[in-house]
């Protein structure tokens, strides 16, 4: 009972989140409207983390599966692979590399910055 | 034999999971980062379609009830986020900072790498989002003129750069404060690299899920802007 009251939470959520991705003119995905209003419906205590915590803590520890299908989906675009696959691995490898070490390196520059001046 | 497999849907839904698991056992047994189980998972798939002959919309037949699972599971992430938002608050200005810097960064690097290789317009506009969700950067693409199966190409490749090179990225650039982990992940690999922040941590998949959302809506903003450059 509980479980299919926290499945009916999550898919209603997800559900209404769809529903503003086809509404809105926006391009924003369904599961980022449903993300904002999944938070706004905890921080207002309307849902409890109880009520969503069993099966939401299942999905996400399951979340890397969930992508492979669309990796598998490459296989679509083998002429383009062929055509264009080594330069846009090339691209893609060294700028998320770059992009993830000064993203990273920053934010832990601004916080040591602030914590020493909390402690000073 | 091909249409015996692709006249049921459990064979797609089967050999996904099978597949995942055979990552698992592979990376459990030989404890490489190389041996990402993301990352066999989608080539063992590949292999079996690729062997079969079974086209790829037969098998997401079945493949569609672990990828269905993705937009639900994207809702969940709001659990991690708002258990953590303690942490948001505290470390706001790092968090806002720390997402636009790698937004910028993102954009410059596919400008600066298209002109070293030489790449035109159409590329360029192809790989600008690709460090953004799929769902967002499809459409970025489209609307800026790029080859949107390009883009899902890129944003799929970005991804498992994220989520295999992770662990090693922090280790090389001294990364070592989790709120700043989960930042970098989420900022340059957005939901498949979250996959590898939540396994890392509940701080680390908090900032993670929180960088997806804010770094796609940044990048809508700065993607027609920078377009023109090349």
């Amino acid at each position: 009972m509980k479980t299919v009251k926290e499945i009916s939470l999550i898919l209603g959520i997800t559900w209404i989140g769809d529903l503003l991705n086809q509404l809105l003119p926006l391009p924003i995905p369904a599961g980022v409207y449903g993300l904002f209003l999944m938070l706004a419906l905890l921080c207002t205590g309307i849902v409890k983390l109880t009520d969503v915590e069993g099966t939401g803590n299942f999905l996400l520890d399951y979340m890397s599966p969930m992508f492979i299908p669309a990796g598998a989906g490459l296989i679509r675009y083998l002429d383009e692979i062929k055509a264009v696959g080594g330069i846009y691995l090339v691209i893609n490898v060294i700028s998320t590399m770059i992009v993830f070490v000064v993203t990273g390196k920053v934010a832990q520059f601004v916080m040591t910055r602030s914590e020493k001046k909390r402690t000073v | 034999m091909k249409e015996i497999l692709e006249n049921s849907i459990y064979f797609g839904f089967f050999i996904t999971i099978g597949a995942y698991l055979i990552g698992l056992f592979l990376k459990k047994k030989l404890k490489s980062a190389i041996f990402n189980p993301l990352m066999i998972g989608m080539l063992i798939v590949i292999g079996i379609l690729f062997l079969t002959g079974v086209d790829y919309d037969s098998y997401q037949q079945g493949g569609q009830f672990v990828s269905g699972l993705l937009t639900p599971a994207t809702v969940c992430l709001a659990i991690p986020l708002y258990k953590q938002l303690h942490l948001l608050k505290t470390h706001l200005v790092a968090v806002a900072v720390g997402i636009t810097s790698g937004v910028l960064t993102s954009a410059l690097c596919i400008f600066f790498l298209c002109q070293i290789f030489k790449m035109g317009h159409e590329h360029y506009v192809t790989l600008l989002p690709k460090s953004i969700t799929t769902a967002i950067g499809m459409g970025v693409s489209e609307e800026a003129g790029g080859i949107v199966t390009l883009t899902v190409m890129s944003i799929i490749i970005t991804g498992i750069t994220g989520n295999m090179c992770a662990n090693g990225l922090c280790r090389l650039a001294g990364i070592t404060h989790p709120v700043a982990k989960g930042l970098a992940i989420g900022t340059s690999a957005h939901a498949l690299g979250t996959a590898k922040a939540l396994e890392l941590g509940e701080v680390e998949g908090a900032m993670s899920s929180l960088s997806i959302a804010v770094a796609g809506v940044m990048t809508v903003a700065v993607v027609p802007v920078v377009a023109g450059w090349i």
